[in-house]
């Protein structure tokens, strides 16, 4: 894979076994694992959006929110301590993960219809999952911007979620960041770098694509290449098997 | 434009981790900070152009482009609006000929808000070209306009006198005034910088340690952690290079006591820094100040470099072989989250200052990520104090378990605004009648993100274990309309400060924002209320306590205001009154300058 230039995620000590609960579930994991990942390894999924397997993790979504001995945490960036006790599977969780997807969509202007992602974002895929039809909460209808100024690469900030994907897992190779984000608060916004931008290679640029997990950046001259029907979340929601932490590569996070 | 910036970059030996140094450099030459400039900071640090522009935009003071010869950044919180501040707005406004946002076509004066900027018992105040201006009225603002038109430089537009104790140094010449209003340990004159250090150099740092535990003081910032445990975790972290924060970045609106401090008893903080120092095992200490207190900084180096002179800092300290510390100044510019630990290293370290996620916490991985501790000034002072007099002698102060003393930050109806050095354990009903708050409405304890209670709770204590706070407090008399007054522009505060790196806190406090306003203008139902409560309930998934408590300001008054929400509400409707016919027709006709006929006939 091109330009993965950030190491693998960071383990605190490494080695000893321990044990920790999920859900009154017992479960086993190398000590220092992140929740999430010790929680996958066990078989357990909890949703997640702004993870990536094998980056640095920045619990900046906070879809993958547990609580650890009664405190919520985001479980991407808790290290697991021997004797855990985790809760996932609650309903106040599923009411914060559920709210939080929902802000997304009101955040941005996300008209899936006529987006190229539709069946290979992950945002839809869990707003499937926890079966959302409409967000409880008013559209905000920003005014946003789209940034088609690098020649491979087209920048919707309509359907940004200010995961940082790009930001964390898009590097030069001497590790210079590609994309940034400019401002803070809700006026917070991800730009592109207007001389890398200018020189990104093809692979840069697949690879910028497939990291975000909706539909914000894509390849130019690149859209339905798979068709719909054949994508990534066609058979069924976010979940074990169809992962949104996992960034593809094998052509199905294609538009 | 070059030079300069190579100069600047050169100063700081091309070290981005000195990132805030650099940029607040370019700023001062520049009055912003250029593009080009930003090119040739990339191009030195090999860092992408994104990569700096990302830390340039994050913070307030930071432009992007010139805001002005003259930039004026008026204070817009409660304690400014509370004292007229809209006159001021209009003043300026009309003398300059430009809106606040905005630069007047001339390039000469800029007007823009600015968060709290630590001036609450003299408001309405303004930063003007890192000047502050307090007790500001319409005639005075003319007068400061056609001084600026006239060009005159900044030292001989200062009409008024200085502020009182050291505000007249000849290194702050600040109109500035401390209202010191009740002396305790911390507060009292008689303190001269080193006792505390001979005392600490015959103790081992372990000692030192045990006898900050035994006194039990807890964090003055506000999350009041306990300070030996929190030294006692950064001594036993591997490593052996570690480091002392002063957190000086006093953001919380309506908080100004360590503004004082750092004008009356700088030496105090710093020695409670090298006490620190000591007990940790750290040989670097930085001082992290807010940038609106960059008038403090030439006053600030001096205090250190006469530390220096007296090898109260350098090598071996108090003739203590290995006993080596040091201390920089670190300024922000501009970000209240920076007051939260971790995001206050981020920006010491040069990046844009968002908390880190934790574990690991600083007394583990801080600055540099090398193990850190981050104490309030306050802190500090109090330790000082602790070393000269012991922990009992502390523990004898304030109640079991909230030792010592605490500065209070006291603003808004009452007739004495100031700080106070009071004991834990005082009552909120003695603190009025201290201040002189004659039948107040109701009181902010700790600030926007502490909570706002109501006379049935002023027998309430300040306390760790009842009310627990920082020291901001905000009294407010019965003429304020709380919603539309207080949690509007708090909630609106909290808008503006967040670093944005969480979802909650990005969105939900914009959307309860409309909610207020909604309710506020009377086109509220019972579900928008209840809206309030269950959205704010996502604020607790946020990483950082700032986020966790940006929705308190609406939670608490719901809390014990309810009453203020529902008498407000449409009792007779439980439906969305999105739109409202009469009211659209008298703004269209407002706005067409024509009279309503229509609803006036409607109306009969």
């Amino acid at each position: 894979m091109p330009q993965a230039a950030n190491p693998p995620s960071r383990r605190l000590t490494m080695g000893k076994t321990i044990r920790f609960t999920i859900d009154d579930t017992e479960c086993l994991a190398e000590e220092g694992k992140y929740v999430l990942e010790a929680a996958r390894d066990n078989g357990i999924y909890i949703p997640s959006l702004c993870y990536m397997r094998g980056y640095k993790p920045r619990g900046g979504c906070r879809i993958c929110t547990v609580m650890v001995n009664g405190r919520p945490m985001a479980s991407c960036t808790t290290p697991v301590t021997n004797g855990m006790k985790i809760d996932n599977n609650t309903a106040e969780l599923t009411e914060i993960r559920k709210s939080i997807i929902e802000l997304m969509f009101v955040e941005g202007n996300h008209l899936c219809p006529s987006c190229v992602k539709s069946g290979n974002c992950s945002l839809q895929a869990l707003a499937y999952r926890f079966q959302i039809f409409a967000p409880r909460f008013p559209y905000q209808f920003p005014v946003r911007d789209i940034d088609a100024s690098s020649p491979k690469l087209i920048l919707d900030l309509n359907r940004c979620i200010n995961c940082r994907r790009c930001m964390r897992a898009v590097n030069t190779p001497d590790g210079k960041s590609i994309f940034g984000a400019k401002r803070r608060g809700h006026r917070i916004s991800v730009k592109i770098d207007a001389e890398l931008g200018q020189e990104l290679t093809d692979e840069q640029a697949t690879f910028a694509m497939h990291v975000c997990p909706v539909g914000s950046i894509q390849v130019k001259g690149n859209g339905y290449i798979t068709p719909i029907g054949q994508r990534r979340y066609d058979p069924g929601p976010a979940g074990l098997d169809r992962d949104p932490s996992q960034i593809p590569t094998n052509g199905e996070g294609q538009p | 434009m070059v030079n300069a910036t190579e100069k600047i970059l050169a100063q700081f030996n091309h070290d981005r981790t000195r990132m805030m140094d650099i940029l607040l450099a370019v700023q001062q030459e520049f009055r912003y900070i250029p593009r080009e400039s930003m090119v040739i900071i990339a191009r030195a640090l090999s860092l992408s152009l994104v990569d700096v522009e990302q830390k340039v935009s994050f913070y307030h003071f930071f432009a992007e482009q010139p805001r002005g010869r003259y930039t004026v950044y008026l204070n817009n919180s409660v304690g400014a609006n509370m004292n007229g501040r809209q006159k001021i707005v209009e003043a300026f406004e009309r003398e300059a000929n430009c809106k606040f946002g905005s630069v007047s076509r001339d390039g000469l004066i800029g007007l823009f808000d600015t968060s709290c900027i630590g001036m609450n018992d003299q408001e309405p105040a303004a930063i003007i070209n890192d000047r502050v201006f307090t007790r500001l009225t319409p005639y005075r603002v003319r007068q400061l306009v056609r001084d600026i038109r006239a060009g005159k430089p900044m030292a001989e537009m200062m009409t008024e006198g200085f502020g009182d104790g050291e505000n007249s140094n000849d290194l702050i010449r600040s109109m500035v005034g401390n209202n010191i209003r009740l002396k305790g340990p911390i507060l009292d004159e008689n303190y001269k910088i080193g006792a505390a250090i001979k005392k600490i150099a015959q103790m081992s740092p372990e000692q030192v340690i045990e006898m900050v535990k035994d006194s039990n003081i807890r964090g003055r910032g506000g999350a009041g952690f306990p300070t030996g445990l929190k030294w006692e975790f950064c001594r036993r972290a591997a490593g052996t290079e570690k480091y002392i924060f002063c957190n000086a970045d006093e953001g919380e609106p309506g908080t100004f006591k360590d503004r004082v401090i750092l004008t009356q008893f700088p030496r105090m903080v710093f020695e409670g820094m090298i006490i620190a120092g000591y007990a940790v095992g750290a040989t670097h200490g930085i001082l992290y100040v807010r940038h609106e207190y960059r008038y403090l900084q030439q006053w600030l180096e001096s205090v250190l470099d006469g530390a220096r002179r007296k090898s109260y800092l350098g090598k071996s300290i108090a003739g203590l072989e290995g006993f080596d510390f040091d201390i920089r100044i670190q300024f922000g510019a501009g970000a209240y989250v920076c007051g939260e630990e971790s995001a206050l290293i981020e920006s010491a370290e040069g990046k844009r200052g968002e908390p880190r996620d934790r574990p690991p916490f600083p007394v583990e991985k801080g600055y540099m990520d090398k193990p850190t501790v981050v104490n309030n000034v306050e802190t500090f002072c109090s330790v000082v104090k602790i070393a000269l007099n012991g922990g009992e002698w502390y523990r004898s102060l304030g109640t079991k378990d909230s030792t010592g003393t605490k500065l209070l930050s006291i603003s808004g109806d009452c007739m004495h605004p100031g700080v106070y050095e009071i004991e834990w354990g005082f009552s909120v009903n003695d603190m009025l009648d201290m201040v002189g708050a004659y039948d107040p409405q109701a009181v902010q304890v700790g600030g926007p993100s502490g909570s706002i209670i109501g006379p049935d709770e002023f027998g309430r204590t300040l306390s760790f274990s009842d009310l627990a706070t920082g020291g901001s407090l905000m009294i407010f008399g019965k003429q304020r309309d709380l919603l539309r007054d207080v949690v509007l522009n708090f909630t609106e505060f909290f808008i503006e400060e967040s670093c944005g790196a969480c979802t909650p806190c990005r969105v939900v406090p914009v959307l309860l924002k409309a909610k207020l306003e909604k309710i506020i203008a009377g086109r509220g139902i019972m579900k928008d209320l209840n809206d309030l409560s269950a959205w704010s309930r996502l604020m607790k998934a946020n990483r950082c306590g700032l986020g966790q408590t940006a929705s308190n300001p609406v939670t608490s008054s719901i809390k014990n205001f309810r009453h203020l929400y529902i008498e407000r509400l449409h009792q007779d409707k439980d439906y969305e009154i999105g739109f409202d016919l009469d009211r659209a027709i008298q703004d269209g006709a407002h706005a067409a300058g024509r009279k309503p006929a229509l609803t006036e006939t409607h109306h009969g």
